[in-house]
């Protein structure tokens, strides 16, 4: 047998698909996952709806200048979807793939390293989409809340949105590497989000906090996604309210894009495929 | 300069040259883990189309090594050549030819056989037909249910038709029929012997001898870091010349004598049996015996140098 040395075997011409092609199919792969993954879905998606039907239950009246509490919450948990299916989500999940040993697998393969990286992206993005969808229908039928109607705060929205759940994605799969096991992961996560939602303006009006408390959510981006989408959802009076007395839109858009680049900066430092060397 | 780096290439030439029949070239290979050393100068030559077992204790630095092997972790010393590479600057087309079977994961969980494995067919360019793949790793029935509902060793068969759906020039094989049962194990053994008649080098680590001895070409053992055996799995540790043990039922129970010469023994029992010896048998000892005795001895050394 062992004198048997064969060619090795001829390879066909078909060339392998590029990264982003591999990586689309790592999102169409994880979305599948996810949506037979029955609890999963379940807390993910309506979880933050439950948190809406508490408060709109147990708060009556105004956050003043017309509007209820509930729609000044309604901004504050669509917020809080982004940061839980980026950073929360990603956060848990890719130290138990890495402590199951799923990363070690793909690093044995060709697979591009970034398709991995494209994957997870696809299935927030869309994940995150369906769970600001939902909110949104809720808060629309159920609490009066008003679609923007004009363009300019459309593409607020989309701006708003898009950079937020991106910051939070990146941060979700650098703060990964934190965590040594998947066990530790999710008790690493889960306080640091809530924490983020009680200083953030989610939970309670922002201006309402303490101001060291608000210093404090300033550095973070969840005060800024959600003070971008308050610009969108709530009438323009509101402003007023604001810390800045203004929606202060061109800061938040530059907070949100230097956690991006930090954010990235650090997953290319930091990221491990393996628990250990 | 100019001569430097031309005299540079007629060695590194003549090194290829060398190396170039060989899937796997190790040689002073270390790795420390702090102040553990697990891997102290082994040496390892697997030529192409070879079929190795590494065995070796846990700890014995077994993983260590073939997870340097593998490109998952970087040695301390000593040179790698893994199909003509260094597996450290491993890039997408050594891993195309390369198949990696690791202990088993289960993270597939929600998905099917079929979505997984076409999956991974899509990371290779010469990917082989996954449905053939299956139908090689006999998942056919399975395909359409989810991997958590396999059983261990059909769970086992879906990381084999992962690591095989590249067609790797070299396979690697961790501990790949832990959990199966005997038959399993045997259909399993057919699909290995298949890869190998196709041309493919395998580097296995198992802790079933018979394993070893059923597959491997040759069978090396690492103790403490080190090779301390390597032969063809009937010549380890001189067993073909190793005390023969020759036993039968004497009148007051069972006796038995090691000798060097069997033939003798057994010519003089039958004499004073005057015909069939009862319970008469005459063994060498099995590969597992040899094994344990030079871990066993291994260790004992260890402790003196302690």
């Amino acid at each position: 047998m062992s004198t048997v040395v064969d060619q090795p075997v001829a390879r066909a011409a078909r060339r392998r698909p590029g990264a982003l092609s591999l990586g689309l199919s790592r999102g169409a792969l994880e979305l599948k996952q996810f949506a037979r993954t029955r609890p999963y879905l379940i807390f993910t998606l309506l979880f933050p709806v439950l948190i809406v039907l508490i408060f709109g239950a147990a708060f009556h009246g105004d956050a003043g200048g017309g509007v209820s509490w509930t729609q000044y919450f309604v901004t504050g948990m669509i917020a809080s979807g982004l940061l839980a299916t980026g950073f929360q989500n990603l956060a848990i999940q890719i130290p138990i793939e890495r402590s199951r040993g799923v990363l070690k697998r793909l690093v044995g393969t060709p697979m591009p390293r970034s398709a991995y990286f494209i994957g997870k992206i696809v299935m927030v993005l869309v994940v995150s989409a369906i769970s600001t969808a939902i909110l949104l229908a809720m808060a629309v039928a159920f609490y009066g809340l008003a679609l923007p109607d004009t363009a300019t705060k459309w593409f607020t929205f989309a701006w708003v949105s898009l950079l937020g759940v991106t910051a939070c994605t990146l941060l979700g799969i650098a703060y990964s590497s934190l965590a040594r096991t998947g066990r530790a992961a999710p008790s690493m996560t889960t306080p640091v989000a809530l924490v983020l939602q009680f200083i953030s303006g989610v939970f309670f009006v922002y201006t309402g906090l303490p101001g060291w408390m608000q210093q404090i959510a300033a550095f973070f981006p969840l005060k800024w996604i959600a003070q971008g989408l308050r610009s969108v959802f709530l009438p323009e009076e509101f402003a007023a309210r604001e810390v800045a007395h203004s929606w202060e839109l061109g800061r938040v858009a530059l907070v949100l894009a230097a956690w991006c680049v930090a954010g990235l900066i650090l997953c290319l430092l930091t990221f491990r495929w393996t628990d250990k060397d | 300069m100019k001569t430097l780096i031309r005299i540079f290439r007629r060695e590194r030439a003549i090194v290829d040259a060398v190396t170039e029949n060989l899937a796997i070239s190790v040689r002073g290979l270390r790795k420390a883990y702090g102040r553990t050393v697990a891997v102290d100068g082994l040496d390892l030559a697997i030529p192409r189309g070879e079929v190795f077992a590494l065995l070796g204790p846990n700890g014995a630095g077994k993983t260590t090594t073939v997870e340097i092997l593998e490109g998952f972790r970087r040695a301390d010393g000593g040179e790698v050549r893994v199909l003509g590479t260094d597996p450290r600057n491993a890039t997408p087309a050594w891993r195309s030819r390369v198949g990696i079977v690791l202990q088993s994961t289960g993270e597939f969980e929600e998905l099917t056989v079929a979505e997984v494995v076409h999956h991974f067919a899509r990371y290779y360019a010469g990917a082989d037909d996954p449905d053939k793949v299956i139908d090689r790793v006999g998942l056919t029935e399975k395909r359409d249910a989810r991997a958590e509902k396999l059983s261990g060793g059909q769970k086992r068969r879906l990381d084999v038709a992962l690591g095989i759906i590249g067609r790797p020039e070299l396979l690697f094989l961790d501990e790949p029929t832990t959990g199966f049962d005997p038959e399993a194990r045997r259909e399993f053994w057919g699909l290995i012997r298949d890869l190998a008649a196709a041309g493919t080098t395998i580097l296995l680590t198992t802790h079933y001898l018979d394993e070893a001895e059923a597959l491997a070409d040759r069978v090396g053992v690492i103790a403490r870091g080190r090779m301390v055996a390597l032969a063809t799995p009937a010549e380890l540790g001189d067993r073909r010349n190793a005390m023969a043990t020759v036993s039968w039922q004497g009148p007051n129970g069972p006796e038995s004598e090691r000798t060097n010469a069997p033939t003798a023994v057994v010519a003089a029992l039958a004499e004073r049996f005057g015909g069939e010896v009862p319970g008469l048998t005459v063994t060498r000892p099995t590969l597992e015996d040899v094994y344990l005795a030079m871990i066993d001895k291994n260790a004992i050394s260890k402790e003196e140098a302690a």
